[in-house]
């Protein structure tokens, strides 16, 4: 078993004020010095079997037509061994 | 016989009842469609309601684009039926590619409800022929995700082939871009706006005007013309 990460995040030119609401919250918590702030979406995908190149074509697909909207979006795709069990 | 229009309900979709009962007021048949059924009932037309279909999860009409009886929507609005998406149906329309853009959440964050005062900018459209272009018309807003973007190229062409097809005036409710409240695809056939057109056909409720009747009054004519 392995784990495939999608991360997906806003394309730069697109406006995101969630990230915005946060930065602007920084410096009332005491944290300066952060000058931008995008937020964005992780999915941890547990595959069933060898994370083959087929089986990562497949995410990629799914990643390109639904976890992304590419219109607006860019998306990463990792993959992440997984620690044995009883470790 | 007169005309017959699908109004598909999702689970979460909320405006369901409301756009039946405008379709029934301008004197068109309403048949409700389930979102597991690939049948479309022999419609002559579909309207995709406002709410929050399957929860907004993800994005705002991402699942819903894939359910049963969008494939059945898609693959006939490609061949010129008429379908109209209200909000979370505009959603839906870009999610599936029906229509250009995106829908991103209001550039505030806040959830927005308000009588919105609009432009009609394309009065040719097969939802929009009982309006004449440049009419201004008030239509309730309601809305989470109302932010109209796409990218500078696709809006110059939106703009170019005057398929920007309705504008906000006075008040900017959401971030949209160039002011954008609704658009056309390239027929004509396909219509998304975020306001609510069909919570403004009865003098007693809502705006207390009748603006968004003729969206429901120009598809009928359309299609008992056809």
């Amino acid at each position: 078993m392995a784990r495939v990460v999608v991360d997906v995040m806003l394309k730069p030119e697109i406006l995101d004020p969630q990230g915005q609401a946060v930065q602007r919250a920084l410096p009332r918590l005491g944290f300066e010095g952060v000058s931008d702030v995008r937020q964005g979406k992780r999915f941890e995908l547990e595959v069933d079997g060898p994370v083959d190149d087929a089986a990562l074509a497949r995410i990629h697909e799914l990643a390109e037509s639904f976890l992304a909207n590419t219109v607006i979006e860019d998306y990463i795709v990792k993959v992440e061994e997984v620690a044995e069990a009883g470790k | 016989m007169t005309a017959r229009i699908g109004v598909v309900t999702f689970p979460g979709s909320l405006d369901d009842r409301d756009t039946q009962r405008a379709i029934r007021l301008a004197g068109a048949e309403p048949v409700a469609l389930w979102h597991k059924d690939k049948d479309l009932k022999q419609v002559d037309a579909v309207v995709l309601p406002g709410g929050f279909s399957y929860g907004d999860y993800l994005r705002a009409g991402s699942i819903s684009r894939f359910s049963p009886v969008m494939e059945t929507v898609i693959e006939q609005a490609k061949s010129g039926m008429p379908v109209l998406g209200i909000c979370n149906g505009f959603q839906i329309l870009t999610e599936a590619h029906l229509l250009p853009g995106a829908m991103l959440g209001n550039n505030h964050l806040h959830f927005i409800c308000r009588d919105q005062k609009l432009r009609v900018e394309n009065a040719g459209t097969a939802w929009t022929t009982d309006y004449v272009s440049g009419q201004e018309i008030h239509i309730p807003l309601k809305n989470m995700d109302g932010r109209y973007v796409a990218d500078e190229r696709t809006l110059d062409m939106l703009e170019a082939e005057g398929r920007v097809a309705f504008r906000y005036l006075d008040f900017n409710p959401n971030g949209s871009l160039r002011d954008i409240a609704g658009i056309t695809n390239e027929a004509g056939n396909v219509i998304g706006l975020m306001p609510h057109p069909e919570h403004a056909v009865e003098p007693l409720v809502g705006t207390g005007r009748t603006d968004g009747l003729p969206f429901f009054t120009s598809i009928l004519k359309k299609l008992v013309n056809a």
